[in-house]
């Protein structure tokens, strides 16, 4: 299903064969260290408030999906796709974690995907960890989560609503984790550039890859909610009453 | 995975068309799968260019045909290599392996199934124990 957003048409550049992946992470160098330090203390301490809040939320049906979300943005984050000539970019999934598993666990699992590329593939620099937690599970989900909240007071709050309002949060919430990174480079990059076209350079190709990321996103959640809708954080949190069959389906679980 | 009386309703186990919903196994089986090919073959298909950042940090220098920056000023002047370049699935390449096309997909395959063991294990310990909530 990312058939249709892998192989957009692209001015004609032909996807590489033999690519090797690159991915949107923040190199270590980039940012000096007393700002990668700060915002490494910032994730930390947001990380260990989604595994708090999180438990809410998990249960024997979300803890397996939160898992196959996690794993789903790693296999997604490995494909870049073309957006101009000479640039790509791939899927950050905050938003998609959101609307399927909840900004809580939405943000571990993104947090779980960066932590296994930085250790593991190289990906994401190790003092730069906290810059890219920060850009790509936090701001994200918690942009995501707003843009999510925002639109369903306009959308129509069923499975056309969701998929809408996940396109448009995916989009935003690219941008402004793009904007994250200007931020971090504003406080304290290591190479001094005026920062009015960095911004500008960042929101431009990130609008690009936003809308990437949106097609990806509500294709994934359009797919989801046709096969089980119950899997749909969004759906069920936001669920209209046109959703449920019969007066007697209204939720009578615990927490209900 | 287990259900709940409630869970398993039958007015909550139609699928919105009438049909009959897919069991979560199967759905968690079947998306597992699917995050395997695409990590696993669809991979090697992915774009090389820069992305956004990278593209934005190489802005104001040039560079040579190893990719080393040659002059100008940009972000990426002072950006240096990762402190694990030589971890055996650096890149998302399998150390040893020369061919392309299975050192990428098989360092997505080991990245997928790393991430669904780690992430899912996590979940799993933190979930709430007891019947599935709605």
């Amino acid at each position: 299903m990312m058939r249709e957003a892998l192989c957009r048409p692209s001015e004609g550049e032909a996807l590489e064969p033999t690519g090797t992946p690159v991915a949107m992470h923040v190199s270590d160098g980039i940012i000096n260290l007393p700002v990668s330090a700060a915002f490494g203390a910032l994730a930390v301490a947001w990380i260990a408030l989604a595994l708090v809040k999180a438990r809410r939320d998990l249960d024997d049906r979300l803890a397996p999906m939160a898992g196959l979300v996690a794993a789903f943005i790693f296999a997604v984050q490995m494909l870049n796709f073309p957006v101009l000539p000479g640039v790509s970019g791939h899927l950050l999934g905050g938003a998609l974690a959101v609307i399927l598993v909840g900004p809580w666990v939405g943000a571990l699992c993104v947090a779980t995907v960066l932590l296994v590329q930085a250790l593991l593939f190289a990906d994401g620099g190790l003092s730069a960890l906290g810059l890219n937690v920060t850009n790509m599970a936090v701001i994200t989900t918690l942009v995501a989560y707003g843009v999510v909240a925002l639109a369903l007071r306009v959308l129509p709050k069923n499975r056309l609503g969701v998929v809408v309002a996940s396109f448009v949060a995916a989009t935003v919430s690219v941008v402004v984790a793009s904007q994250g990174f200007v931020g971090e480079y504003a406080l304290g990059g290591e190479v001094d550039k005026a920062l009015g076209p960095i911004s500008a350079t960042m929101a431009g190709v990130h609008l690009l890859i936003g809308i990437g990321e949106g097609l990806i996103t509500a294709t994934t959640v359009a797919t989801v909610a046709a096969v089980r809708p119950d899997l749909v954080y969004a759906l069920r949190r936001y669920r209209a009453p046109q959703l449920l069959i019969t007066p007697a389906t209204v939720p009578t679980g615990s927490n209900a | 995975m287990t259900h709940t009386g409630v869970d398993e309703a039958p007015s909550r186990n139609a699928a919105p068309g009438g049909g009959r919903r897919v069991r979560l196994a199967v759905f968690l089986g079947l998306g597992l799968l699917l995050a395997l090919l695409l990590a696993g073959v669809v991979s090697s298909a992915a774009s090389s260019q820069p992305d956004g950042l990278d593209a934005t940090a190489r802005e104001g220098c040039t560079f040579n045909s190893d990719d080393e920056i040659t002059g100008g000023d940009c972000l990426a002047k002072s950006a240096r290599d990762h402190d694990l370049a030589d971890s055996p699935l650096a890149d998302y390449g399998i150390r040893g392996v020369d061919n392309s096309f299975l050192s990428t997909g098989l360092s997505g395959v080991a990245g997928v199934l790393l991430v669904a063991a780690i992430g899912g294990g996590l979940f799993w310990v933190l979930r709430r124990r007891g019947p599935a909530g709605d």
